[in-house]
């Protein structure tokens, strides 16, 4: 299991909210190679949202077992997961909760121990890697959607991160917002896991997709070829828009 | 004042100019403001022209800011209740009387009317002056400085991030009550009203437990770390900061020393 | 005449500015400390938010009567909500930051103002919930009924206590038997608005996330399933009832004068020379004191005022500091 080309192993991952009767998470095994883009597809309440937060060691590890990059979450190796897994968040107005774009993007590497005359340039990178190095002094309630979503991409880049989760990165976005984002993410040469209900994002931006239902992974396969199965799709409530034809 | 209209956007206070009091320190325009309305609030209210010396110091400040000067006027509509209760006091003040225009009014009165409206015009004033040319990263930076608690300076910094967002979700349930013709006009209607006030702290909460986790995911420990912007070449000298302080502080010696 | 919220800077002598700002700063450092221990990194976000949430409730204008609006102080609210410490963390922070930015209050007069607005309603507000909830039945109906009740009094102990503040330090000649009455006989009718929109507010977020309720958290989660049947109409008119009944007891006594109560004093040897008595005037301002037609009366009232007020706000950091417990972290 300790394979290290596996940038993400996870095995008989199970969670329960406290509070909530039913588990979220039953029994969750997957397997991510470093360099994958996965599309993780699951109608609401299926555990999309829960597992990727699990993976930046958010939600205590309550049974099962996940290594990142050969490395075990646990308490003692928490920070240094957090450095190498850049979860960015669904909601960017979750994540841009400084004063200016500066600052957001330099909150990462700051609390990294990055010495303060260097946070600029550290800054300016993150931002350079998503277009987005003309935002660095706005304020980010100014911004567009679109905008926010990139700056939020470059707060997590900026951490350089080996392995990046995306919640949902399409919410919010218009058409244009979002092509522009289905080719800036091939760019970022880290292995991906994002969790989506957009399915013609998926097919441009992900080569594998897995589908979870009930809180485990129901089928798992190259991204054509999920998006094709019309009948497994539907079976868990997912669709291509309506007049989309399904891929080959 | 309906909510609707009135998203607050903490960020729209700073007026950006390039004057030479924009590129003075924060730290001492603090400073400066917070002396100079010490001694505006220490200033009796008998030394009329110490208070005039001190409008002086503010409005050439309003003047080498650049700042139009209907701007610092409109900002200063809190202090109005206060104005209006301070006319009131010739009327019900006790006391020794004066007759002004054929009406009895309280001598002490009138001088505590003149006190309220001199010194709340003032402190208004400066604050609004000092606000107007500060951005608001530096004057967080500022208070940090100033030794105001870490704690406590993060927690300003993201309610103002926030109170745009929320200003504005509290408007749109406003509206979106007001478009299915809901308009109290009574207390006892105000149900709706209270319950969409209700589900706003529910959805604030919730963000802000989101924020935390934000925040954990990308190293969070405790304080949010300051981040200083490239230095502006041009630097004002912070002595100018003190020049309002010194004029209100020299006239109100001389006062003390003629009477 | 809401005079006493958000004073300008020197509306009140330097001496209890001063004092006051001793006051304000010794428990906000308390408060940090509680806050940090019951939130611990949660704190920043959480308070930030829950800052701007009440900057926001306090800028609504809601209706009263035809027209005429009020708002919101906020203040009871926070604390049965966040609990007292975080609440008045909170509102002080949002009281320092309107006057700093928006020059609505002034800076040499934060002292009294955080403990007008934050102080008092806070830890007032959360002692007297306390005490309501021991009293009304153990369910949603009692946290809501106990919520208003202590929200609309505790707008009425902030007005108490700027009036003693005022005693000690008035800038105008109205004696403090006047303002006592008019502030309080005020905001007893401003604290009806208070104790129903919070009492509303509180019954929503029970309906909703009773975990995010603080006064709310000994009772087990089964008892919010029902909605609290609360009548808005009958809250109001028991507000206005309990309001008025109030409002008529303490203008009795500022404004009649009743001589029984001073034959009384006298005769147990409590006022020797009750005439001739006078206040001391190092402590209390001139202004205060002069013109008020029974100074012994009016200092056995403000004496009165001053002990209920130390006692309800001293209670409620007592019985708040009591729980030291961590607030758990609530589902994301």
């Amino acid at each position: 299991m300790s394979r290290p080309e596996l940038a993400v192993a996870v095995a008989g991952l199970s969670f329960t909210y406290p509070g909530r009767p039913t588990p979220v998470l039953g029994g969750l095994d997957l397997e991510v190679a470093v360099g994958e883009r996965v599309a993780v597809l699951g109608a609401n309440g299926s555990g999309k949202t829960t597992f990727a937060l699990h993976l930046n060691g958010l939600l205590e590890l309550q049974s099962g077992r996940i290594e990142i990059h050969g490395r075990p979450l646990a308490p003692d190796t928490l920070r240094g997961i957090r450095c190498e897994v850049g979860l960015v968040f669904q909601d960017p107005d979750d994540q841009l909760f400084m004063g200016t774009v500066r600052e957001d993007v330099a909150f990462g590497p700051a609390n990294l121990g990055v010495a303060r005359d260097e946070l600029e340039a550290v800054a300016r990178h993150g931002l350079a890697r998503v277009g987005a190095e003309s935002l660095i002094d706005r304020a980010p309630h100014h911004l567009s959607e679109g905008e926010k979503r990139r700056v939020a991409i470059a707060s997590v880049l900026a951490m350089q991160p080996r392995l990046l989760v995306l919640d949902e990165p399409t919410s919010g976005l218009d058409p244009a917002g979002t092509r522009e984002l289905a080719e800036l993410l091939p760019t970022l040469q880290d292995t991906q896991i994002i969790v989506t209900h957009d399915l013609p994002f998926a097919l441009a931006a992900c080569d594998r997709a897995v589908i979870l239902a009930e809180g485990h992974v129901v089928a798992d396969g190259p991204i054509e070829k999920i998006i094709g199965a019309t009948e497994l799709l539907a079976r868990h409530r997912l669709e291509l828009p309506f007049g989309y034809p399904p891929p080959a | 004042m309906s909510a609707g209209h009135d998203v607050v956007d903490p960020r729209s206070l700073h007026l950006a100019g390039d004057s030479g009091v924009h590129r003075l320190d924060a730290t001492a325009k603090l400073v400066g403001l917070v002396g100079f309305v010490v001694l505006v609030a220490l200033t009796p209210r008998e030394a009329v022209w110490v208070f005039a010396a001190d409008a002086a110091a503010v409005g050439l400040v309003v003047l080498f800011a650049g700042l139009p000067p209907k701007v610092v006027l409109a900002r200063l509509g809190a202090i109005v209740p206060f104005v209006a209760f301070a006319f009131f006091l010739p009327v019900i003040g006790t006391g020794r009387r004066v007759d002004v225009v054929g009406v009895s009014l309280s001598a002490d009165g009138l001088w505590a009317c003149w006190g309220i409206i001199a010194r709340a015009m003032l402190g208004a004033a400066a604050a609004v002056t000092v606000t107007a040319t500060t951005s608001l990263a530096d004057l967080l930076r500022a208070l940090r400085r100033l030794h105001v608690p870490a704690v406590v300076v993060s927690i300003i910094s993201v309610m103002l991030r926030y109170l745009g967002l929320v200003t504005d979700h509290l408007g749109r349930m406003r509206r979106a009550m007001t478009a299915r013709g809901h308009d109290p006009r009574w207390i006892w209607q105000v149900r709706p009203v209270a319950s969409s006030i209700g589900t706003l702290f529910v959805r604030t909460y919730e963000r802000g437990e989101r924020v935390h986790l934000a925040m954990v995911a990308r190293g969070f420990d405790g304080t949010l770390p300051t981040v200083d912007p490239p230095v502006s070449a041009t630097r004002v000298a912070s002595a100018w900061a003190a020049i309002p302080v010194l004029v209100a502080a020299s006239s109100l010696a001389v006062w003390t020393m003629v009477t | 005449m809401i005079v006493a919220m958000h004073a300008p800077d020197g509306f009140l002598e330097p001496g209890v500015a001063v004092g006051c700002a001793l006051i304000s700063v010794s428990i906000l450092a308390l408060c940090l400390r509680r806050a940090a221990e019951e939130l611990d990194d949660r704190q920043v976000p959480l308070a930030g938010l829950a800052a701007a949430f009440i900057f926001a409730a306090q800028m609504f204008n809601f209706p009263v009567a035809s027209g005429t609006t009020g708002h919101l102080l906020g203040g009871a609210l926070a604390a049965v909500l966040l609990g007292p410490f975080v609440a008045t963390l909170v509102v002080a922070v949002v009281v320092g930051i309107q006057a700093l930015l928006f020059a609505d209050g002034g800076l040499t007069a934060l002292g009294y103002n955080v403990v007008n607005m934050a102080i008092v309603p806070a830890f007032g507000g959360w002692a007297l919930f306390s005490v309501f909830r021991r009293i009304l039945p153990r369910d949603a109906g009692g946290v809501v009924g106990a919520a208003g009740l202590a929200a609309g009094l505790s707008v009425v102990l902030a007005s108490i206590a700027f009036s003693l503040e005022w005693l000690f330090g008035a800038t105008a000649p109205v004696p403090f038997d006047t303002v006592f009455a008019a502030m309080v006989g005020v905001h007893a009718l401003i604290g009806i608005g208070e104790a129903t929109l919070s009492a509303l507010v509180v019954a929503a977020v029970l309906a909703s996330r009773p975990d995010l309720v603080r006064g709310a958290l000994d009772l087990p989660p089964a008892v919010f399933a029902d909605r609290p049947k609360v009548s808005t109409r009958a809250f109001v008119i028991g507000a206005v009832l309990v309001a008025g009944v109030f409002a008529t007891v303490v203008s009795q006594f500022a404004f009649d004068a009743p001589d029984g109560l001073e034959r009384v004093a006298t005769d147990q040897g409590l006022l020797a020379n009750a005439r001739d008595h006078a206040f001391s005037s190092a402590l209390f301002a001139d202004y205060a004191t002069r013109g008020i037609g029974n100074e012994p009366l009016s200092l056995a009232i403000a004496g009165l005022a001053g002990s209920t007020l130390a006692l309800v706000v001293g209670y409620g950091i007592v019985h708040a500091s009591r729980g030291r417990h961590r607030v758990p972290p609530t589902d994301a």
